[in-house]
Protein backbone atom coordinates (compact mmCIF):
# COMPACT_ATOMS: atom_id res chain seq x y z
CA UNK A 1 0.00 0.00 0.00
CA UNK A 2 1.34 3.39 -0.91
CA UNK A 3 2.19 5.80 1.91
CA UNK A 4 0.07 8.82 2.57
CA UNK A 5 1.59 11.85 0.87
CA UNK A 6 2.32 15.22 2.41
CA UNK A 7 3.44 18.54 0.95
CA UNK A 8 6.78 19.96 1.95
CA UNK A 9 8.47 23.13 0.71
CA UNK A 10 12.20 22.80 0.11
CA UNK A 11 13.67 26.27 -0.14
CA UNK A 12 10.23 27.51 -1.12
CA UNK A 13 9.37 24.91 -3.76
CA UNK A 14 6.54 22.44 -3.08
CA UNK A 15 6.99 18.67 -3.33
CA UNK A 16 4.66 15.76 -2.64
CA UNK A 17 6.50 13.20 -0.54
CA UNK A 18 5.52 10.13 1.53
CA UNK A 19 4.76 10.99 5.17
CA UNK A 20 7.00 8.30 6.65
CA UNK A 21 10.32 9.72 5.43
CA UNK A 22 12.95 11.78 7.15
CA UNK A 23 13.64 15.21 5.71
CA UNK A 24 16.77 13.90 4.05
CA UNK A 25 15.07 10.92 2.44
CA UNK A 26 12.15 13.09 1.39
CA UNK A 27 14.52 15.48 -0.35
CA UNK A 28 16.14 12.56 -2.13
CA UNK A 29 12.70 11.27 -3.05
CA UNK A 30 11.99 14.70 -4.51
CA UNK A 31 15.09 14.47 -6.67
CA UNK A 32 17.83 16.17 -4.64
CA UNK A 33 21.17 14.47 -4.68
CA UNK A 34 23.43 15.25 -1.76
CA UNK A 35 27.08 15.83 -2.38
CA UNK A 36 27.27 18.09 0.69
CA UNK A 37 24.90 18.40 3.64
CA UNK A 38 24.82 14.70 4.20
CA UNK A 39 27.25 12.55 6.11
CA UNK A 40 26.71 9.77 8.57
CA UNK A 41 22.89 9.64 8.41
CA UNK A 42 23.05 8.70 12.07
CA UNK A 43 22.83 12.06 13.88
CA UNK A 44 26.53 12.25 14.66
CA UNK A 45 28.31 14.20 11.96
CA UNK A 46 26.31 17.42 12.05
CA UNK A 47 26.35 17.92 8.29
CA UNK A 48 22.59 18.15 7.84
CA UNK A 49 21.44 20.90 10.24
CA UNK A 50 18.06 22.08 9.04
CA UNK A 51 15.81 25.01 9.81
CA UNK A 52 12.08 24.61 9.32
CA UNK A 53 8.73 26.08 10.13
CA UNK A 54 5.38 24.42 10.24
CA UNK A 55 2.07 25.93 9.20
CA UNK A 56 0.42 28.41 11.57
CA UNK A 57 3.46 28.58 13.83
CA UNK A 58 5.69 31.63 13.80
CA UNK A 59 8.61 29.81 15.44
CA UNK A 60 11.65 28.64 13.55
CA UNK A 61 12.46 25.08 14.51
CA UNK A 62 15.63 23.11 14.00
CA UNK A 63 16.53 19.51 13.44
CA UNK A 64 18.87 17.17 11.66
CA UNK A 65 17.59 16.24 8.22
CA UNK A 66 18.63 12.62 8.73
CA UNK A 67 16.54 12.31 11.91
CA UNK A 68 13.56 14.66 11.68
CA UNK A 69 10.43 13.26 10.01
CA UNK A 70 8.60 15.37 7.45
CA UNK A 71 5.30 16.97 8.36
CA UNK A 72 2.59 18.31 6.13
CA UNK A 73 3.11 21.95 5.15
CA UNK A 74 6.70 21.99 6.40
CA UNK A 75 8.90 24.79 5.07
CA UNK A 76 12.55 23.90 5.25
CA UNK A 77 16.08 24.73 4.25
CA UNK A 78 19.16 22.73 5.00
CA UNK A 79 22.20 24.65 6.21
CA UNK A 80 24.95 22.19 5.35
CA UNK A 81 27.85 24.50 6.09
CA UNK A 82 28.31 27.59 8.20
CA UNK A 83 31.24 29.89 7.37
CA UNK A 84 32.10 30.51 11.01
CA UNK A 85 35.33 32.02 12.28
CA UNK A 86 37.81 29.41 13.42
CA UNK A 87 40.99 30.15 15.31
CA UNK A 88 44.14 28.15 14.75
CA UNK A 89 46.30 27.27 17.72
CA UNK A 90 48.58 24.69 19.24
CA UNK A 91 46.63 23.38 22.20
CA UNK A 92 49.79 22.20 23.97
CA UNK A 93 50.91 25.82 24.28
CA UNK A 94 47.65 27.13 25.73
CA UNK A 95 46.47 27.51 29.31
CA UNK A 96 42.95 26.40 30.20
CA UNK A 97 41.55 29.76 31.32
CA UNK A 98 39.39 32.67 30.19
CA UNK A 99 42.38 34.58 28.85
CA UNK A 100 42.93 31.90 26.23
CA UNK A 101 39.26 32.16 25.23
CA UNK A 102 39.56 35.96 25.12
CA UNK A 103 42.64 35.82 22.94
CA UNK A 104 41.33 33.31 20.41
CA UNK A 105 37.64 34.24 20.40
CA UNK A 106 37.27 37.81 21.78
CA UNK A 107 33.68 37.98 20.47
CA UNK A 108 32.65 35.57 23.26
CA UNK A 109 32.78 38.54 25.60
CA UNK A 110 29.97 40.23 23.68
CA UNK A 111 27.51 37.55 24.81
CA UNK A 112 24.34 39.20 26.11
CA UNK A 113 22.82 35.95 27.37
CA UNK A 114 19.85 36.15 25.01
CA UNK A 115 19.82 32.34 24.70
CA UNK A 116 19.08 32.40 20.94
CA UNK A 117 21.86 29.83 20.50
CA UNK A 118 20.28 27.40 22.95
CA UNK A 119 16.96 27.67 21.13
CA UNK A 120 18.68 26.80 17.86
CA UNK A 121 20.41 23.65 19.10
CA UNK A 122 19.07 20.40 17.62
CA UNK A 123 21.00 18.52 20.32
CA UNK A 124 19.24 20.32 23.21
CA UNK A 125 22.55 21.55 24.57
CA UNK A 126 22.58 24.49 26.99
CA UNK A 127 24.66 26.46 24.50
CA UNK A 128 24.50 29.84 26.23
CA UNK A 129 25.46 28.23 29.53
CA UNK A 130 28.63 26.72 28.06
CA UNK A 131 29.55 29.98 26.31
CA UNK A 132 29.16 31.73 29.67
CA UNK A 133 31.21 29.04 31.41
CA UNK A 134 33.99 29.55 28.84
CA UNK A 135 33.78 33.29 29.36
CA UNK A 136 34.45 32.95 33.08
CA UNK A 137 37.21 30.39 32.56
CA UNK A 138 35.25 27.35 33.70
CA UNK A 139 36.74 25.23 30.90
CA UNK A 140 35.73 21.95 32.48
CA UNK A 141 32.06 22.95 32.66
CA UNK A 142 32.12 24.30 29.10
CA UNK A 143 33.61 21.02 27.89
CA UNK A 144 31.11 18.99 29.84
CA UNK A 145 28.01 20.96 28.78
CA UNK A 146 29.03 20.97 25.12
CA UNK A 147 29.95 17.29 24.95
CA UNK A 148 27.06 16.36 22.63
CA UNK A 149 27.83 19.14 20.13
CA UNK A 150 27.98 17.93 16.52
CA UNK A 151 29.18 21.26 15.10
CA UNK A 152 26.17 21.77 12.84
CA UNK A 153 26.54 25.56 13.15
CA UNK A 154 22.90 26.49 13.76
CA UNK A 155 23.77 28.29 17.02
CA UNK A 156 26.23 30.57 15.25
CA UNK A 157 23.63 31.31 12.60
CA UNK A 158 21.35 32.80 15.26
CA UNK A 159 23.84 34.66 17.46
CA UNK A 160 23.40 38.47 17.58
CA UNK A 161 26.91 38.78 19.04
CA UNK A 162 28.37 36.79 16.13
CA UNK A 163 29.95 34.21 18.39
CA UNK A 164 30.88 30.89 16.81
CA UNK A 165 29.79 28.81 19.76
CA UNK A 166 30.71 25.38 18.43
CA UNK A 167 34.33 26.36 17.77
CA UNK A 168 34.58 27.87 21.25
CA UNK A 169 33.22 24.57 22.60
CA UNK A 170 35.75 22.62 20.57
CA UNK A 171 38.54 24.76 22.02
CA UNK A 172 37.25 24.10 25.54
CA UNK A 173 37.02 20.34 25.03
CA UNK A 174 40.54 20.30 23.61
CA UNK A 175 41.82 22.37 26.53
CA UNK A 176 40.03 20.08 28.93
CA UNK A 177 41.47 16.88 27.56
CA UNK A 178 44.96 18.31 27.02
CA UNK A 179 45.33 20.28 30.24
CA UNK A 180 42.75 19.37 32.86
CA UNK A 181 41.70 15.71 32.53
CA UNK A 182 44.10 13.27 34.16
CA UNK A 183 46.30 11.37 31.72
CA UNK A 184 45.22 7.80 30.99
CA UNK A 185 48.24 5.84 32.24
CA UNK A 186 47.35 2.63 30.44
CA UNK A 187 47.25 4.54 27.15
CA UNK A 188 50.69 6.04 27.71
CA UNK A 189 51.98 2.56 28.52
CA UNK A 190 50.48 1.05 25.38
CA UNK A 191 51.80 3.86 23.15
CA UNK A 192 55.29 3.18 24.51
CA UNK A 193 54.88 -0.53 23.79
CA UNK A 194 53.79 0.20 20.22
CA UNK A 195 56.75 2.52 19.69
CA UNK A 196 59.16 -0.02 21.12
CA UNK A 197 57.93 -2.47 18.48
CA UNK A 198 56.12 -4.92 20.70
CA UNK A 199 53.48 -5.59 18.02
CA UNK A 200 55.63 -5.29 14.88
CA UNK A 201 56.08 -9.02 14.47
CA UNK A 202 52.39 -9.73 14.81
CA UNK A 203 51.51 -6.98 12.33
CA UNK A 204 54.02 -8.25 9.78
CA UNK A 205 52.44 -11.68 10.09
CA UNK A 206 48.97 -10.23 9.43
CA UNK A 207 50.20 -8.31 6.40
CA UNK A 208 51.35 -11.50 4.73
CA UNK A 209 48.09 -13.40 5.25
CA UNK A 210 45.62 -14.22 2.49
CA UNK A 211 42.21 -12.56 2.53
CA UNK A 212 40.46 -15.84 3.42
CA UNK A 213 42.81 -16.42 6.35
CA UNK A 214 42.22 -12.87 7.56
CA UNK A 215 38.45 -13.29 7.29
CA UNK A 216 38.59 -16.46 9.34
CA UNK A 217 40.78 -14.81 11.95
CA UNK A 218 38.41 -11.86 12.11
CA UNK A 219 35.27 -13.93 12.58
CA UNK A 220 36.92 -16.05 15.25
CA UNK A 221 38.52 -13.17 17.10
CA UNK A 222 38.20 -12.88 20.83
CA UNK A 223 35.94 -9.92 21.46
CA UNK A 224 36.15 -9.85 25.19
CA UNK A 225 38.57 -11.94 27.14
CA UNK A 226 36.89 -14.25 29.59
CA UNK A 227 38.22 -13.68 33.10
CA UNK B 1 20.51 27.95 56.72
CA UNK B 2 21.02 27.94 52.95
CA UNK B 3 21.02 31.14 50.90
CA UNK B 4 21.34 31.24 47.10
CA UNK B 5 24.71 32.67 46.14
CA UNK B 6 25.72 34.38 42.91
CA UNK B 7 29.53 34.49 42.74
CA UNK B 8 29.93 36.32 39.43
CA UNK B 9 32.73 35.78 36.92
CA UNK B 10 35.47 37.64 38.78
CA UNK B 11 35.06 35.69 42.00
CA UNK B 12 34.89 32.53 39.97
CA UNK B 13 38.25 32.93 38.27
CA UNK B 14 40.22 35.92 39.54
CA UNK B 15 39.26 36.80 43.07
CA UNK B 16 39.28 33.20 44.31
CA UNK B 17 40.75 34.41 47.59
CA UNK B 18 37.62 36.53 48.15
CA UNK B 19 35.23 33.70 47.29
CA UNK B 20 37.06 31.21 49.47
CA UNK B 21 37.20 33.38 52.59
CA UNK B 22 33.58 34.49 52.17
CA UNK B 23 32.17 30.99 51.86
CA UNK B 24 34.16 29.77 54.85
CA UNK B 25 33.13 32.72 57.04
CA UNK B 26 29.50 32.08 56.12
CA UNK B 27 29.93 28.42 57.14
CA UNK B 28 31.31 29.43 60.52
CA UNK B 29 28.34 31.76 60.96
CA UNK B 30 25.87 28.98 60.12
CA UNK B 31 25.01 30.06 56.58
CA UNK B 32 25.62 27.86 53.58
CA UNK B 33 26.09 29.92 50.44
CA UNK B 34 24.45 27.77 47.82
CA UNK B 35 25.87 28.64 44.41
CA UNK B 36 23.26 28.80 41.65
CA UNK B 37 23.67 25.56 39.64
CA UNK B 38 23.67 27.53 36.41
CA UNK B 39 24.40 31.22 36.07
CA UNK B 40 25.77 33.69 33.55
CA UNK B 41 27.67 36.95 33.62
CA UNK B 42 25.46 39.68 35.15
CA UNK B 43 26.30 42.08 32.33
CA UNK B 44 28.86 43.96 34.45
CA UNK B 45 27.40 47.40 33.71
CA UNK B 46 23.79 48.38 34.31
CA UNK B 47 22.38 49.78 31.05
CA UNK B 48 20.95 53.28 31.15
CA UNK B 49 18.77 52.86 28.08
CA UNK B 50 15.16 52.46 29.10
CA UNK B 51 13.70 51.42 25.76
CA UNK B 52 15.65 48.19 25.42
CA UNK B 53 15.57 45.06 27.53
CA UNK B 54 18.29 43.04 25.84
CA UNK B 55 20.98 44.32 28.18
CA UNK B 56 19.17 43.32 31.37
CA UNK B 57 18.18 39.84 30.21
CA UNK B 58 21.24 38.21 31.71
CA UNK B 59 20.68 39.76 35.11
CA UNK B 60 16.97 38.87 35.08
CA UNK B 61 17.73 35.29 34.16
CA UNK B 62 20.15 34.99 37.08
CA UNK B 63 17.57 36.48 39.43
CA UNK B 64 14.98 34.06 38.09
CA UNK B 65 17.34 31.13 38.66
CA UNK B 66 17.80 32.33 42.24
CA UNK B 67 14.02 32.60 42.66
CA UNK B 68 13.78 28.85 42.08
CA UNK B 69 15.92 28.32 45.18
CA UNK B 70 14.78 30.93 47.69
CA UNK B 71 13.65 34.46 48.36
CA UNK B 72 17.10 36.02 48.48
CA UNK B 73 20.30 36.05 46.51
CA UNK B 74 23.62 37.03 48.03
CA UNK B 75 26.52 38.44 46.08
CA UNK B 76 29.89 40.00 46.90
CA UNK B 77 31.29 41.83 43.89
CA UNK B 78 30.18 45.47 43.90
CA UNK B 79 29.53 45.43 40.16
CA UNK B 80 27.35 42.31 40.29
CA UNK B 81 25.48 43.75 43.27
CA UNK B 82 24.88 47.02 41.47
CA UNK B 83 23.61 45.37 38.28
CA UNK B 84 21.44 42.76 40.03
CA UNK B 85 19.91 45.23 42.44
CA UNK B 86 19.06 47.85 39.82
CA UNK B 87 17.70 45.21 37.46
CA UNK B 88 15.55 43.89 40.28
CA UNK B 89 14.12 47.34 40.78
CA UNK B 90 13.23 47.52 37.08
CA UNK B 91 11.48 44.16 37.33
CA UNK B 92 9.53 45.26 40.38
CA UNK B 93 8.53 48.73 39.25
CA UNK B 94 8.63 49.07 35.47
CA UNK B 95 5.53 47.28 34.25
CA UNK B 96 6.32 47.64 30.56
CA UNK B 97 9.85 46.30 30.70
CA UNK B 98 8.81 43.53 33.11
CA UNK B 99 6.19 42.36 30.64
CA UNK B 100 8.56 42.53 27.70
CA UNK B 101 11.32 40.59 29.46
CA UNK B 102 8.93 37.90 30.60
CA UNK B 103 7.42 37.55 27.13
CA UNK B 104 10.91 36.99 25.83
CA UNK B 105 11.87 34.52 28.55
CA UNK B 106 8.67 32.56 28.03
CA UNK B 107 9.28 32.26 24.30
CA UNK B 108 12.83 31.34 25.12
CA UNK B 109 12.18 28.03 26.78
CA UNK B 110 8.50 27.20 26.18
CA UNK B 111 9.44 24.41 23.81
CA UNK B 112 12.26 23.12 25.99
CA UNK B 113 10.68 22.50 29.37
CA UNK B 114 13.12 19.70 30.22
CA UNK B 115 16.21 21.91 30.10
CA UNK B 116 17.79 23.45 33.15
CA UNK B 117 17.27 26.97 31.92
CA UNK B 118 13.49 26.45 31.68
CA UNK B 119 11.67 28.92 33.90
CA UNK B 120 8.27 27.89 35.14
CA UNK B 121 7.37 31.28 36.55
CA UNK B 122 7.61 34.85 35.35
CA UNK B 123 10.19 36.93 37.16
CA UNK B 124 8.55 39.88 38.88
CA UNK B 125 11.17 40.68 41.50
CA UNK B 126 10.54 37.78 43.87
CA UNK B 127 14.04 37.76 45.36
CA UNK B 128 15.76 40.34 47.50
CA UNK B 129 19.26 41.12 46.28
CA UNK B 130 21.53 41.21 49.32
CA UNK B 131 25.13 42.17 49.54
CA UNK B 132 27.09 39.84 51.82
CA UNK B 133 27.56 42.67 54.33
CA UNK B 134 23.77 43.14 54.41
CA UNK B 135 23.43 39.41 54.99
CA UNK B 136 25.80 39.73 57.95
CA UNK B 137 23.79 42.59 59.39
CA UNK B 138 20.23 41.50 58.57
CA UNK B 139 20.32 37.71 58.44
CA UNK B 140 23.14 36.74 60.79
CA UNK B 141 23.17 39.96 62.84
CA UNK B 142 26.32 41.88 63.82
CA UNK B 143 25.73 40.97 67.49
CA UNK B 144 25.55 37.28 66.66
CA UNK B 145 28.62 37.62 64.45
CA UNK B 146 30.49 39.32 67.30
CA UNK B 147 29.69 36.36 69.57
CA UNK B 148 31.45 33.98 67.16
CA UNK B 149 34.60 36.09 67.05
CA UNK B 150 37.56 34.13 68.40
CA UNK B 151 40.17 36.86 68.19
CA UNK B 152 38.96 40.40 68.68
CA UNK B 153 40.92 42.70 66.42
CA UNK B 154 41.78 45.13 69.24
CA UNK B 155 44.11 47.91 68.27
CA UNK B 156 43.96 47.21 64.55
CA UNK B 157 43.26 50.43 62.69
CA UNK B 158 41.09 49.64 59.68
CA UNK B 159 39.86 52.05 57.00
CA UNK B 160 36.64 50.86 55.32
CA UNK B 161 36.59 51.73 51.63
CA UNK B 162 33.14 51.68 49.99
CA UNK B 163 33.86 52.84 46.45
CA UNK B 164 31.07 53.74 44.04
CA UNK B 165 29.10 50.72 42.96
CA UNK B 166 27.65 49.80 46.35
CA UNK B 167 26.29 53.28 46.89
CA UNK B 168 25.38 54.87 43.60
CA UNK B 169 22.89 55.89 42.49
CA UNK B 170 21.53 56.18 46.01
CA UNK B 171 17.92 56.39 44.86
CA UNK B 172 18.15 52.94 43.34
CA UNK B 173 20.75 51.25 45.53
CA UNK B 174 19.52 52.44 48.95
CA UNK B 175 22.49 50.55 50.34
CA UNK B 176 22.87 52.66 53.42
CA UNK B 177 20.95 55.59 54.87
CA UNK B 178 23.31 58.29 53.70
CA UNK B 179 24.93 58.13 50.24
CA UNK B 180 28.04 60.07 51.30
CA UNK B 181 28.32 58.91 54.90
CA UNK B 182 27.45 55.21 54.96
CA UNK B 183 28.19 53.40 58.21
CA UNK B 184 27.54 49.69 57.64
CA UNK B 185 31.22 48.76 57.35
CA UNK B 186 32.00 50.87 60.42
CA UNK B 187 29.40 48.88 62.39
CA UNK B 188 30.89 45.67 61.04
CA UNK B 189 34.42 46.69 62.06
CA UNK B 190 33.27 47.80 65.50
CA UNK B 191 31.66 44.39 66.04
CA UNK B 192 35.02 42.77 65.28
CA UNK B 193 36.76 45.01 67.83
CA UNK B 194 38.75 47.09 65.33
CA UNK B 195 39.59 50.76 65.62
CA UNK B 196 37.59 52.26 62.79
CA UNK B 197 39.50 54.82 60.75
CA UNK B 198 37.24 57.38 59.14
CA UNK B 199 38.78 58.95 56.06
CA UNK B 200 37.38 61.49 53.62
CA UNK B 201 37.96 59.41 50.48
CA UNK B 202 36.00 56.34 51.56
CA UNK B 203 33.25 56.86 48.99
CA UNK B 204 35.40 58.27 46.19
CA UNK B 205 36.06 56.38 42.96
CA UNK B 206 39.14 54.12 42.71
CA UNK B 207 39.44 54.77 38.99
CA UNK B 208 37.41 51.73 38.06
CA UNK B 209 37.64 50.43 34.51
CA UNK B 210 39.59 53.52 33.47
CA UNK B 211 42.64 51.50 34.49
CA UNK B 212 42.32 49.77 31.13
CA UNK B 213 42.32 52.83 28.90
CA UNK B 214 43.65 55.71 30.97
CA UNK B 215 46.00 54.33 33.56
CA UNK B 216 47.28 57.71 34.72
CA UNK B 217 43.85 58.99 35.67
CA UNK B 218 42.90 55.75 37.37
CA UNK B 219 46.12 55.63 39.38
CA UNK B 220 45.67 59.28 40.38
CA UNK B 221 42.21 58.35 41.73
CA UNK B 222 43.36 55.28 43.61
CA UNK B 223 46.42 57.04 44.99
CA UNK B 224 44.20 59.75 46.49
CA UNK B 225 42.19 57.05 48.24
CA UNK B 226 45.21 55.11 49.48
CA UNK B 227 47.09 58.18 50.72
CA UNK B 228 44.01 59.49 52.48
CA UNK B 229 43.80 56.28 54.54
CA UNK B 230 47.54 56.36 55.21
CA UNK B 231 47.33 59.96 56.40
CA UNK B 232 44.74 58.85 58.98
CA UNK B 233 47.23 56.28 60.19
CA UNK B 234 45.31 53.19 59.13
CA UNK B 235 47.00 49.76 59.33
CA UNK B 236 44.98 48.43 56.43
CA UNK B 237 42.09 49.13 54.08
CA UNK B 238 39.17 46.78 53.50
CA UNK B 239 37.06 46.61 50.36
CA UNK B 240 34.38 44.43 48.79
CA UNK B 241 35.15 45.01 45.14
CA UNK B 242 37.75 43.02 43.17
CA UNK B 243 38.34 45.95 40.83
CA UNK B 244 38.84 48.38 43.72
CA UNK B 245 41.29 45.94 45.25
CA UNK B 246 43.17 45.70 41.99
CA UNK B 247 43.45 49.48 41.65
CA UNK B 248 44.17 50.18 45.31
CA UNK B 249 46.56 47.32 46.00
CA UNK B 250 48.24 46.19 42.79
CA UNK B 251 48.74 49.72 41.52
CA UNK B 252 50.70 50.75 44.61
CA UNK B 253 53.64 49.43 42.63
CA UNK B 254 53.09 52.31 40.20
CA UNK B 255 52.32 54.83 42.95
CA UNK B 256 55.70 54.09 44.54
CA UNK B 257 57.37 55.16 41.30
CA UNK B 258 55.27 58.29 40.90
CA UNK B 259 55.01 59.74 44.39
CA UNK B 260 57.94 60.78 46.55
CA UNK B 261 57.83 59.28 50.01
CA UNK B 262 54.82 57.11 49.15
CA UNK B 263 53.83 54.83 52.02
CA UNK B 264 52.34 51.48 51.16
CA UNK B 265 49.31 50.06 52.94
CA UNK B 266 47.76 46.61 52.60
CA UNK B 267 44.27 46.30 51.09
CA UNK B 268 42.25 43.15 51.78
CA UNK B 269 38.68 41.94 51.34
CA UNK B 270 36.39 42.52 54.31
CA UNK B 271 35.63 38.79 54.57
CA UNK B 272 39.35 38.03 54.87
CA UNK B 273 39.46 40.32 57.89
CA UNK B 274 36.31 38.64 59.21
CA UNK B 275 38.02 35.28 58.63
CA UNK B 276 40.96 36.31 60.81
CA UNK B 277 38.58 37.35 63.59
CA UNK B 278 36.59 34.12 63.28
CA UNK B 279 39.76 32.06 63.25
CA UNK B 280 39.23 30.30 59.93
CA UNK B 281 42.20 28.24 58.81
CA UNK B 282 45.00 29.41 56.51
CA UNK B 283 43.67 27.29 53.68
CA UNK B 284 40.85 29.81 53.31
CA UNK B 285 42.98 32.90 53.84
CA UNK B 286 45.04 33.42 50.75
CA UNK B 287 47.07 36.64 50.44
CA UNK B 288 49.37 35.41 47.68
CA UNK B 289 47.72 37.71 45.13
CA UNK B 290 48.17 40.87 47.19
CA UNK B 291 50.94 43.22 46.10
CA UNK B 292 51.23 44.65 49.60
CA UNK B 293 51.38 41.69 51.97
CA UNK B 294 48.99 42.31 54.89
CA UNK B 295 50.66 39.74 57.16
CA UNK B 296 53.36 42.00 58.65
CA UNK B 297 50.70 44.56 59.67
CA UNK B 298 48.58 41.77 61.16
CA UNK B 299 51.57 40.14 62.85
CA UNK B 300 52.38 43.41 64.56
CA UNK B 301 49.05 43.10 66.39
CA UNK B 302 49.60 39.36 66.95
CA UNK B 303 46.74 38.48 64.60
CA UNK B 304 48.54 35.99 62.36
Amino acid sequence: MASEMVTIYVMGKAYEVPRDLTIMKAMEYAGYRFIRGCGCRGAFCGACGTVYRTKDDYRLKVGLACQEMVQDEMYLAEIPFFPGNKATYNVDKLKPNSETVLKLYPEVFRCLSCNACTKACPQDIEVMEYVQAALRGDIEKAADLSFDCILCGLCAARCPAEIVQYNVALLCRRLYSAKIAPRAKHLDKRVKEVKRGKFDKELAKLMKMKKSQLAKLYSEREIQKAD
Amino acid sequence: MKIPYYPGCTLHERALDFDKASRECANVLGVELEELPIWTCCGAVFPLTTDSVMEILAAVRNLAYAARMGDKVVTLCSFCYNVLKRTNKVMREDEERREKVNLFLRADTETRDKTESFLKKDYVGQVDVLHYIEMLRDVVGFDEMAKRVKTRLEGLRVAPYYGCMLLRPHGEMKFDEHPEQPTIFEEFLTALGCDVVDFPMKTECCGGFQIVRDEETAIACSQTVVSSAVKRDADLIITTCPLCLYNLDRKQKEMEKRVNGFRKIPVIYFTQLLGIALGIDDEHLDFSDNYVDPRPALAEKNLV
